[in-house]
Protein backbone atom coordinates (compact mmCIF):
# COMPACT_ATOMS: atom_id res chain seq x y z
CA UNK A 1 0.00 0.00 0.00
CA UNK A 2 2.91 2.19 1.46
CA UNK A 3 4.80 1.47 -1.86
CA UNK A 4 1.94 1.90 -4.38
CA UNK A 5 1.86 5.56 -2.76
CA UNK A 6 5.31 5.81 -3.02
CA UNK A 7 4.89 5.29 -6.88
CA UNK A 8 2.37 6.99 -7.54
CA UNK A 9 3.23 10.44 -5.20
CA UNK A 10 6.77 10.45 -5.68
CA UNK A 11 6.65 14.19 -4.50
CA UNK A 12 3.66 14.87 -2.73
CA UNK A 13 4.61 18.37 -2.38
CA UNK A 14 5.22 18.50 -6.39
CA UNK A 15 1.68 17.59 -6.51
CA UNK A 16 0.39 20.11 -4.21
CA UNK A 17 2.12 22.82 -6.05
CA UNK A 18 1.59 21.92 -9.27
CA UNK A 19 -2.62 21.91 -8.30
CA UNK A 20 -2.18 25.45 -6.94
CA UNK A 21 -0.49 26.51 -9.44
CA UNK A 22 -3.01 25.07 -12.02
CA UNK A 23 -5.92 26.19 -10.15
CA UNK A 24 -4.65 29.94 -9.86
CA UNK A 25 -3.85 29.66 -14.06
CA UNK A 26 -7.65 29.01 -14.32
CA UNK A 27 -8.28 32.27 -12.46
CA UNK A 28 -11.22 30.56 -10.98
CA UNK A 29 -11.62 28.04 -8.29
CA UNK A 30 -14.41 24.86 -9.54
CA UNK A 31 -14.05 21.43 -8.29
CA UNK A 32 -13.47 20.77 -12.12
CA UNK A 33 -10.63 22.80 -12.37
CA UNK A 34 -9.28 21.21 -9.07
CA UNK A 35 -9.65 17.22 -10.08
CA UNK A 36 -7.85 18.44 -13.26
CA UNK A 37 -5.12 20.00 -11.90
CA UNK A 38 -4.47 17.02 -9.37
CA UNK A 39 -4.43 14.84 -12.46
CA UNK A 40 -2.04 16.93 -14.02
CA UNK A 41 -0.01 17.22 -10.31
CA UNK A 42 0.12 13.10 -10.57
CA UNK A 43 1.09 12.75 -14.24
CA UNK A 44 3.77 15.58 -14.09
CA UNK A 45 5.76 14.12 -11.06
CA UNK A 46 5.56 10.92 -12.23
CA UNK A 47 6.83 10.84 -15.76
CA UNK A 48 9.40 13.62 -14.50
CA UNK A 49 10.99 11.25 -11.44
CA UNK A 50 13.69 10.17 -13.42
CA UNK A 51 15.51 13.40 -14.09
CA UNK A 52 16.03 14.26 -9.89
CA UNK A 53 17.05 11.03 -7.74
CA UNK A 54 18.13 12.73 -5.13
CA UNK A 55 15.46 15.29 -3.77
CA UNK A 56 15.69 16.49 -0.37
CA UNK A 57 13.02 14.50 1.60
CA UNK A 58 13.33 16.07 4.90
CA UNK A 59 11.88 19.30 3.77
CA UNK A 60 9.37 20.63 7.00
CA UNK A 61 6.94 23.25 5.63
CA UNK A 62 5.64 24.96 8.42
CA UNK A 63 8.94 26.43 9.84
CA UNK A 64 8.70 27.85 5.82
CA UNK A 65 5.65 30.37 6.11
CA UNK A 66 7.91 32.73 8.76
CA UNK A 67 10.54 32.61 6.56
CA UNK A 68 8.81 33.71 3.44
CA UNK A 69 7.32 36.25 5.57
CA UNK A 70 10.55 37.72 7.12
CA UNK A 71 11.65 37.38 3.51
CA UNK A 72 9.08 39.75 2.05
CA UNK A 73 9.33 42.52 5.02
CA UNK A 74 13.05 42.29 4.52
CA UNK A 75 12.98 43.12 0.67
CA UNK A 76 10.42 45.75 1.79
CA UNK A 77 12.45 47.62 3.72
CA UNK A 78 16.04 47.17 2.05
CA UNK A 79 13.97 48.90 -1.08
CA UNK A 80 13.35 51.93 0.92
CA UNK A 81 17.04 52.03 2.32
CA UNK A 82 18.85 51.15 -1.47
CA UNK A 83 15.94 53.95 -3.20
CA UNK A 84 17.33 56.22 -0.68
CA UNK A 85 21.24 55.14 -1.59
CA UNK A 86 20.21 55.49 -5.09
CA UNK A 87 18.66 59.03 -5.11
CA UNK A 88 20.87 60.63 -2.19
CA UNK A 89 24.29 59.44 -2.41
CA UNK A 90 26.91 60.31 -5.10
CA UNK A 91 28.70 57.19 -6.52
CA UNK A 92 32.32 58.53 -5.07
CA UNK A 93 30.46 57.99 -1.54
CA UNK A 94 29.92 54.24 -2.65
CA UNK A 95 31.54 51.85 -1.14
CA UNK A 96 30.40 48.30 -2.92
CA UNK A 97 32.43 45.37 -1.81
CA UNK A 98 32.71 41.56 -1.99
CA UNK A 99 31.38 39.61 0.83
CA UNK A 100 32.54 35.74 0.97
CA UNK A 101 30.28 33.75 2.86
CA UNK A 102 31.00 30.18 3.99
CA UNK A 103 28.44 27.78 3.81
CA UNK A 104 26.72 25.23 6.64
CA UNK A 105 23.84 24.05 4.02
CA UNK A 106 24.27 20.96 1.91
CA UNK A 107 21.19 20.35 -0.22
CA UNK A 108 21.51 22.22 -3.27
CA UNK A 109 17.54 23.25 -2.98
CA UNK A 110 18.80 24.91 0.28
CA UNK A 111 21.48 26.95 -1.33
CA UNK A 112 19.66 27.31 -4.34
CA UNK A 113 16.70 29.07 -1.82
CA UNK A 114 19.66 31.01 0.08
CA UNK A 115 20.99 32.60 -3.32
CA UNK A 116 17.81 33.10 -4.29
CA UNK A 117 17.09 35.20 -1.08
CA UNK A 118 19.90 37.15 -0.74
CA UNK A 119 19.58 38.52 -5.09
CA UNK A 120 16.10 39.69 -3.91
CA UNK A 121 16.77 41.51 -0.74
CA UNK A 122 18.00 44.74 -2.56
CA UNK A 123 21.48 45.56 -2.04
CA UNK A 124 23.39 42.37 -2.40
CA UNK A 125 23.21 40.08 -5.51
CA UNK A 126 24.21 36.70 -4.95
CA UNK A 127 27.07 36.00 -7.96
CA UNK A 128 28.71 32.64 -7.67
CA UNK A 129 29.52 29.28 -5.87
CA UNK A 130 33.10 28.15 -5.12
CA UNK A 131 33.70 25.61 -7.53
CA UNK A 132 33.36 22.66 -4.53
CA UNK A 133 30.18 24.56 -3.63
CA UNK A 134 31.01 25.33 0.06
CA UNK A 135 31.15 29.37 0.29
CA UNK A 136 28.78 31.59 -1.72
CA UNK A 137 30.29 35.02 -3.57
CA UNK A 138 28.00 37.95 -2.50
CA UNK A 139 27.97 41.66 -3.99
CA UNK A 140 26.39 44.34 -1.49
CA UNK A 141 26.25 47.69 -3.33
CA UNK A 142 27.03 49.78 -0.21
CA UNK A 143 28.83 47.90 2.67
CA UNK A 144 31.47 49.80 5.00
CA UNK A 145 31.99 46.24 6.79
CA UNK A 146 31.40 43.57 4.64
CA UNK A 147 31.60 40.54 7.63
CA UNK A 148 29.15 42.47 8.95
CA UNK A 149 26.46 41.46 6.21
CA UNK A 150 28.34 38.29 6.15
CA UNK A 151 27.08 37.83 9.75
CA UNK A 152 24.10 39.00 9.46
CA UNK A 153 23.07 36.91 6.55
CA UNK A 154 24.57 33.94 8.29
CA UNK A 155 22.59 34.65 11.11
CA UNK A 156 19.00 35.73 9.60
CA UNK A 157 18.32 33.16 6.56
CA UNK A 158 21.19 30.20 6.92
CA UNK A 159 19.93 30.22 10.56
CA UNK A 160 16.33 30.14 9.69
CA UNK A 161 17.14 27.27 6.55
CA UNK A 162 18.88 24.96 8.53
CA UNK A 163 15.83 24.42 10.20
CA UNK A 164 13.83 24.39 7.66
CA UNK A 165 15.94 21.37 5.67
CA UNK A 166 17.21 19.44 8.70
CA UNK B 1 -20.94 55.41 -5.13
CA UNK B 2 -18.44 56.37 -1.92
CA UNK B 3 -16.82 52.40 -1.87
CA UNK B 4 -15.82 53.04 -5.59
CA UNK B 5 -14.05 55.76 -4.80
CA UNK B 6 -11.96 54.51 -1.75
CA UNK B 7 -11.26 52.20 -4.25
CA UNK B 8 -9.75 54.14 -6.94
CA UNK B 9 -7.45 56.37 -4.24
CA UNK B 10 -6.33 52.33 -3.44
CA UNK B 11 -4.95 51.54 -7.24
CA UNK B 12 -4.03 55.04 -7.86
CA UNK B 13 -1.64 54.61 -4.33
CA UNK B 14 -0.52 51.48 -5.00
CA UNK B 15 0.15 52.46 -9.15
CA UNK B 16 2.53 55.64 -8.08
CA UNK B 17 4.54 53.59 -4.82
CA UNK B 18 4.98 51.06 -8.04
CA UNK B 19 6.10 53.32 -10.33
CA UNK B 20 8.11 55.30 -8.30
CA UNK B 21 10.02 52.28 -7.83
CA UNK B 22 10.66 51.48 -11.14
CA UNK B 23 11.64 55.15 -11.86
CA UNK B 24 14.15 54.56 -9.11
CA UNK B 25 15.76 51.53 -10.08
CA UNK B 26 15.90 52.71 -13.88
CA UNK B 27 17.71 56.00 -12.17
CA UNK B 28 20.19 53.34 -10.26
CA UNK B 29 20.53 51.66 -13.85
CA UNK B 30 22.26 55.01 -15.39
CA UNK B 31 23.63 56.43 -12.53
CA UNK B 32 25.95 53.91 -11.51
CA UNK B 33 29.31 53.52 -12.93
CA UNK B 34 30.32 49.79 -13.06
CA UNK B 35 28.59 46.53 -14.11
CA UNK B 36 28.26 44.80 -10.52
CA UNK B 37 26.40 47.90 -8.74
CA UNK B 38 24.90 48.31 -11.68
CA UNK B 39 23.29 44.87 -11.60
CA UNK B 40 21.56 46.05 -8.00
CA UNK B 41 19.07 48.19 -9.60
CA UNK B 42 16.73 46.21 -11.70
CA UNK B 43 16.16 43.59 -8.63
CA UNK B 44 14.89 46.20 -6.79
CA UNK B 45 12.08 47.14 -10.00
CA UNK B 46 11.64 43.20 -10.21
CA UNK B 47 10.56 42.89 -6.11
CA UNK B 48 8.64 45.99 -5.26
CA UNK B 49 8.28 47.80 -8.34
CA UNK B 50 6.19 45.06 -9.99
CA UNK B 51 4.98 44.16 -6.26
CA UNK B 52 2.78 47.56 -6.42
CA UNK B 53 1.89 47.32 -9.73
CA UNK B 54 0.53 44.02 -9.36
CA UNK B 55 -1.45 44.89 -6.04
CA UNK B 56 -3.03 47.93 -7.85
CA UNK B 57 -4.12 45.42 -10.75
CA UNK B 58 -5.75 42.86 -7.96
CA UNK B 59 -7.43 45.32 -6.27
CA UNK B 60 -9.04 46.91 -9.54
CA UNK B 61 -10.57 43.79 -10.98
CA UNK B 62 -11.82 43.13 -7.55
CA UNK B 63 -13.44 46.60 -7.18
CA UNK B 64 -13.93 46.90 -11.08
CA UNK B 65 -14.06 43.83 -12.88
CA UNK B 66 -15.18 40.23 -12.34
CA UNK B 67 -14.71 39.90 -8.93
CA UNK B 68 -10.80 37.90 -7.00
CA UNK B 69 -8.34 37.63 -9.69
CA UNK B 70 -5.41 35.73 -8.65
CA UNK B 71 -3.21 35.53 -11.36
CA UNK B 72 -1.29 38.54 -10.09
CA UNK B 73 0.42 36.21 -7.49
CA UNK B 74 1.45 33.59 -9.99
CA UNK B 75 3.35 36.13 -11.92
CA UNK B 76 4.87 37.71 -8.28
CA UNK B 77 5.99 33.75 -7.73
CA UNK B 78 7.25 33.49 -11.27
CA UNK B 79 9.25 36.40 -11.08
CA UNK B 80 10.44 35.47 -7.83
CA UNK B 81 11.63 32.49 -8.73
CA UNK B 82 13.37 33.95 -12.61
CA UNK B 83 14.89 37.13 -11.82
CA UNK B 84 17.93 35.86 -9.24
CA UNK B 85 19.03 33.32 -11.69
CA UNK B 86 19.51 36.32 -14.25
CA UNK B 87 20.95 38.18 -12.08
CA UNK B 88 23.03 35.10 -10.81
CA UNK B 89 24.34 34.96 -14.91
CA UNK B 90 25.32 38.63 -15.44
CA UNK B 91 26.98 38.50 -12.06
CA UNK B 92 28.84 34.87 -13.34
CA UNK B 93 29.37 37.17 -17.15
CA UNK B 94 31.22 40.31 -15.87
CA UNK B 95 33.62 37.74 -13.02
CA UNK B 96 34.37 35.96 -16.28
CA UNK B 97 35.12 39.13 -18.47
CA UNK B 98 36.85 40.63 -15.54
CA UNK B 99 35.36 43.72 -15.65
CA UNK B 100 35.18 44.31 -12.39
CA UNK B 101 37.20 43.95 -9.27
CA UNK B 102 38.05 40.24 -8.38
CA UNK B 103 36.58 38.77 -6.22
CA UNK B 104 38.85 37.45 -2.78
CA UNK B 105 39.42 33.62 -2.94
CA UNK B 106 36.79 32.10 -1.17
CA UNK B 107 37.34 30.70 2.76
CA UNK B 108 35.96 27.35 2.29
CA UNK B 109 36.93 26.04 -1.14
CA UNK B 110 40.35 26.91 -4.05
CA UNK B 111 38.39 29.49 -6.40
CA UNK B 112 35.14 30.24 -7.55
CA UNK B 113 33.67 28.48 -10.08
CA UNK B 114 33.36 30.96 -13.00
CA UNK B 115 37.16 31.39 -12.21
CA UNK B 116 37.64 27.51 -12.41
CA UNK B 117 38.74 26.88 -16.19
CA UNK B 118 39.53 23.56 -17.16
CA UNK B 119 42.78 22.50 -17.73
CA UNK B 120 42.32 21.84 -21.52
CA UNK B 121 40.97 25.49 -22.06
CA UNK B 122 43.74 27.55 -19.89
CA UNK B 123 45.91 27.24 -23.33
CA UNK B 124 42.43 28.57 -25.27
CA UNK B 125 42.00 31.77 -23.01
CA UNK B 126 45.66 32.71 -23.22
CA UNK B 127 46.09 32.63 -26.74
CA UNK B 128 42.81 34.53 -26.59
CA UNK B 129 43.88 37.65 -24.42
CA UNK B 130 47.44 38.11 -26.67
Amino acid sequence: MIKAFRWLLPHPFLTLLLTVVWVLLQNSVTSGMVVFGLILGIIIPRATAVWWPDRPLNFRLIPMIPYVLLVMWDILIANVQVAWIVLTRPNSKLRPAWVVIPLDLKQPEAISILAGTITLTPGTVSADLSNEGHSLLVHALDAPNPDEVRDQIKDRYERRLKEIFV
Amino acid sequence: MMLEMIATFFVAFWLLVGAIFSLVGSIGLLKFNDSMTRLHAPTKVGTVGVGALLVASMIHSYAFGDGWSIHELLIMAFLFVTAPISANFIAKVVIHKKSCETPPPPTKDETWSTLDIPEADREYTKTEKA
